[in-house]
């Protein structure tokens, strides 16, 4: 039955389109695609490269308002562009299945995992409903989920987002697929629980020699997965080739591009030891209800100077801002800014310390109000704080949108839907300037978005630092920007700060056993990365 | 046979109404200038025929004294009858002339619905935004309130307060926009608890806006979509009400006319196969349709949805 070759999946020359507006546009543009049996194949792009339209593409199926408009797709010798619907739906989740990027969000929050586990096996008649539950619970265990015998009779409200990703990834192989379409499985999670997820999926693929498509937009982590890496820029193809050569040797200047944002790095200023800092947060302890989310956290920023506050999801980083700009007044303990106390409520602080602690936010799509113009977006600080009007208000708007690196002429009168996402956290930085301030509060301002935007945002805001003498407080949990652009880091932990000191000390050991966890879990670009550091960690706890 | 030829005539209807609705598009694409018609040109035929309607409406109220052939309370002839040449849609149970009482209803009737929509917008929706945006016991206090007032079907309490202030048009405008009000509320408030968690709301508070601009620049112009539907709605539904009132004898008073109380008193031609009662209830129905066209296409462009 099966021929000398072993190839799983092939396009040729896809075409896809998407309808907006009155057209159709084409959002592939010519893909040629070739997986064999068990092998893993990484596509990584920026958002808008097509990379999920194709994963899709793979199982025959385009979202609504798109369609396949040309090329072949052949799943094990079956042309999928002319499958009727029933045989299609008889592929889908039985030999091509699909991990979603939020696992959190495609679980129905309503049912047990178990019985969603159950459901594709059932219905596809591979299994009866017990043989399927006690298949499930063979998996959770090769997963390593904790209480592999339990935890399928929980919702997925009751499982952490790393869990209910592995879980899902269990579902996938519920009817041993031939084919797996990962569409960024771990981009939601944090590093540490990034690692574990990884391992595991790593793992049940050799197992079971399935093929994958793996799509991410993060090289790192794809350089760990994939056997071979295919570059994508705006629906076409960049470079394709095995990893370790694409790894050593680019050939294109794009992928090259893509590379050189990981080396990025600000040279750190010397640490301030004398003079009056900005800020200092002074033995804080807050929270919401009964529990107190920030534990007794003190440091200080000083002028000219970039302090990255780095932990995971729930290690209080935002809690720390919400007390800062007066949102969450504290249980215990103060800020001072410039050496004095300020009010703990925003509502009782002047104007001028409002002015004095901006914030750009990481969605910049939330932060501005989408039925307000540019002008008025960043203007109304200048107006509000400086009591500019007239003439001298729309001159200083132009200054600002100059400053920010976009045409005051051609955006001044725009609404932020018709700006891109980089030029969205522009704008939210313009806003902040606008009020003049001498402290920024960037909360994971450039989580948001593909690699060279956010490099751009933080070449900005370094430039910007330097001609206005500004202090940043900088929020994330991604290391390589720490380390791009902090002159200091305080770790924080379940609201404790763990670790705090000069950037370079930060990155050399001795660590705190917590921030050696976390440096260790940022994925690097060697393939042998992550085989590397699961030995290490397993003798580690072995010894 | 009979619903064979109703239906046919429908048909003819609807055919020749987005016909109209067709031709006043291209007319008033024509006519105004480049931005207003770029919008206008992506109006659905319903909308058009719905503005086109509504502009007929308007026309006819402003300009009624000029377009009736008779005034709108003299007796001019005898009692019920017939349509001919001069009395073009016959007259009613005093002898007053139909068509002219139906034009100049049309004045009072949209009129006063549309004073008394737009004031129980102005009233729920600020008080609406307040709740949401301040919180607390203000939140608590209004909607309590409000929940009281609901709890009490609205036209027996439409009843009750008339009975207790005296039927006037100006407390018959105050009573239904206070009642309605607190349907406005109900959806002001809930729009807006969720626009003011988003984070351009908050960094407008650290800003150190004030309430008002808060609520007027941020918030407001973000939840106009749902509440503009919702006007629409209401429009029509106040329209019913003061329709309703006015027919049980507590709204407009005679001898203004008005569409509710002209199908009350004529009502007694129905048992004789005339339809000349039905007329006003058709121009109700007519413009209810329409305002509900153009609503409807608004709030398809406004919340960005396509079909």
């Amino acid at each position: 039955m099966q021929e000398a070759n072993d190839i799983l999946l092939t396009m040729k020359g896809l075409h896809i389109e998407g309808r907006t507006d009155e057209e159709w546009l084409e959002i592939v543009k010519g893909v040629d695609l070739e997986l064999r049996k068990g092998e893993v194949l990484g596509l990584i792009g920026e958002s808008g490269a097509g990379k999920s339209t194709i994963g899709l593409a793979a199982m025959g199926f385009a979202r609504d308002g798109c369609r396949i408009s040309g090329g072949e797709i052949t799943f094990d010798g079956i042309n999928m562009r002319t499958a009727s619907e029933a045989k299609k739906r008889g592929l889908r989740g039985r030999r091509i299945a699909y991990v979603a990027q939020s696992a959190a969000a495609s679980f129905n929050p309503a049912h047990k995992l178990i019985d969603q586990y159950s459901e594709g096996p059932v219905k596809h008649g591979v299994m009866s409903r017990d043989e399927a539950e006690s298949d499930a619970t063979d998996l959770y265990r090769r997963m390593q989920l904790p209480d592999p015998d339990s935890i399928g009779f929980r919702y997925p409200h009751q499982v952490s987002g790393g869990q209910l990703q592995r879980a899902m990834t269990a579902m996938a192989m519920a009817c041993r697929p031939d084919l797996i379409i990962f569409d960024e499985p771990t981009t939601a999670l944090d590093v540490t629980t990034q690692i574990e997820v990884l391992a595991a999926i790593r793992d049940i693929v050799e197992q079971f020699d399935t093929a994958a498509l793996y799509i991410t937009h993060d090289l790192a982590v794809v350089a760990q997965m994939a056997d071979r890496i295919k570059v994508l820029l705006k629906g076409e193809e960049v470079e394709e080739s095995d990893t370790r050569s694409m790894l050593a040797s680019p050939t294109q200047d794009y992928t090259k591009s893509l590379w050189a944002v990981r080396t990025h790095a600000r040279p750190e200023q010397p640490p301030v030891i004398e003079g009056k800092p900005v800020l200092s947060i002074r033995n804080v302890t807050a929270g919401y209800g009964a529990v107190d989310v920030l534990k007794d956290v003190s440091f200080d920023i000083h002028p000219r100077r970039t302090v990255a506050v780095v932990g995971e999801s729930g290690s209080g980083k935002s809690t720390t801002a919400r007390v800062i700009t007066g949102l969450l007044p504290p249980r215990r303990g103060e800020v001072l800014f410039n050496g004095e106390a300020l009010p703990p409520d925003f509502r009782r602080r002047t104007r001028d310390q409002l002015r004095q602690a901006q914030m750009i936010y990481q969605m910049a799509d939330t932060a501005l109000n989408p039925k307000l113009k540019i002008r008025e977006l960043v203007g109304r600080p200048a107006q509000m704080y400086l009591g500019l009007r007239g003439k001298a208000l729309e001159e200083r708007i132009r200054e600002l949108l100059s400053l920010i690196e976009m045409e005051p002429g051609d955006y001044i009168d725009r609404l932020p839907s018709e700006l891109s996402g980089g030029q969205k956290q522009r704008i939210g930085i313009a806003r902040a300037l606008a009020a003049e301030p001498q402290f920024i509060i960037c909360d994971e301002v450039t989580s948001a978005l593909d690699q060279l935007v956010a490099e751009g945002i933080l070449k900005l805001l370094d430039r910007l630092q330097g001609e206005f003498d500004l202090a940043y407080m900088f929020i994330t949990h991604d290391l390589a920007t720490v380390k791009a652009i902090a002159d200091e880091v305080v770790v924080m932990k379940d609201g404790v700060v763990v670790e705090k000191g000069p950037k370079s000390e930060m990155f050399q050991p001795p660590h705190d056993p917590y921030t050696e966890l976390l440096l260790s879990s940022v994925p690097e670009m060697d393939p042998d990365w992550l085989t590397g550091l699961l030995k290490a960690r397993a003798t580690a706890t072995d010894g | 046979m009979g619903l064979f030829t109703g239906l046919f005539w429908l048909a003819v209807a609807i055919i020749l109404g987005l016909a109209a609705g067709w031709i006043f598009r291209v007319a008033v694409v024509a006519a105004s200038p480049r931005p207003i018609a770029r919008e206008l040109r992506t109006a659905p035929l319903t909308a058009s025929f719905g503005m086109l309607v509504i502009l007929i409406y308007i026309v006819v109220a402003v300009f009624a004294p000029l377009v009736a052939p008779f005034p709108e309370t003299e007796v001019v002839g005898t009692e019920y009858q017939p349509w001919d040449d001069v009395h073009v849609l016959g007259t009613d149970n005093l002898g007053r002339d139909m068509l002219s009482r139906l034009i100049y209803a049309a004045r009072n009737t949209v009129g006063i619905a549309f004073i008394t929509t737009a004031l129980a917008f102005i009233l729920g929706v600020m008080t609406g935004l307040l709740a949401a945006s301040v919180g607390g016991w203000v939140d608590q206090v209004l909607s309590r309130a409000v929940d009281v007032l609901m709890a009490i079907p609205a036209l027996i309490f439409a009843l009750l307060l008339l009975t207790i202030v005296g039927t006037s048009i100006v407390n018959m405008i105050l009573v239904i926009a206070l009642i309605d009000s607190t349907r406005v509320f109900r959806l002001a408030r809930a729009v807006a608890m969720n626009i003011v968690v988003m984070d351009y709301v908050e960094a407008a508070r650290l800003r150190g806006e004030g309430l008002l601009r808060l609520n007027i620049r941020e918030i407001l112009p973000n939840a106009m979509a749902p509440l503009v539907a919702e006007f629409g709605l209401r429009f029509c539904f106040v329209f019913l009400m003061i329709s309703a009132l006015s027919f049980l004898g507590l709204g407009i008073q005679p001898p203004t006319a008005d569409w509710g109380s002209m199908v009350k008193d004529n009502a007694t031609l129905i048992s004789f196969g005339d339809i000349t009662p039905l007329l006003p209830a058709g121009a109700i129905a007519l413009l209810t349709v329409c305002v509900n066209f153009v609503v409807d296409w608004q709030l398809h462009r406004a919340s960005g949805l396509k079909e």
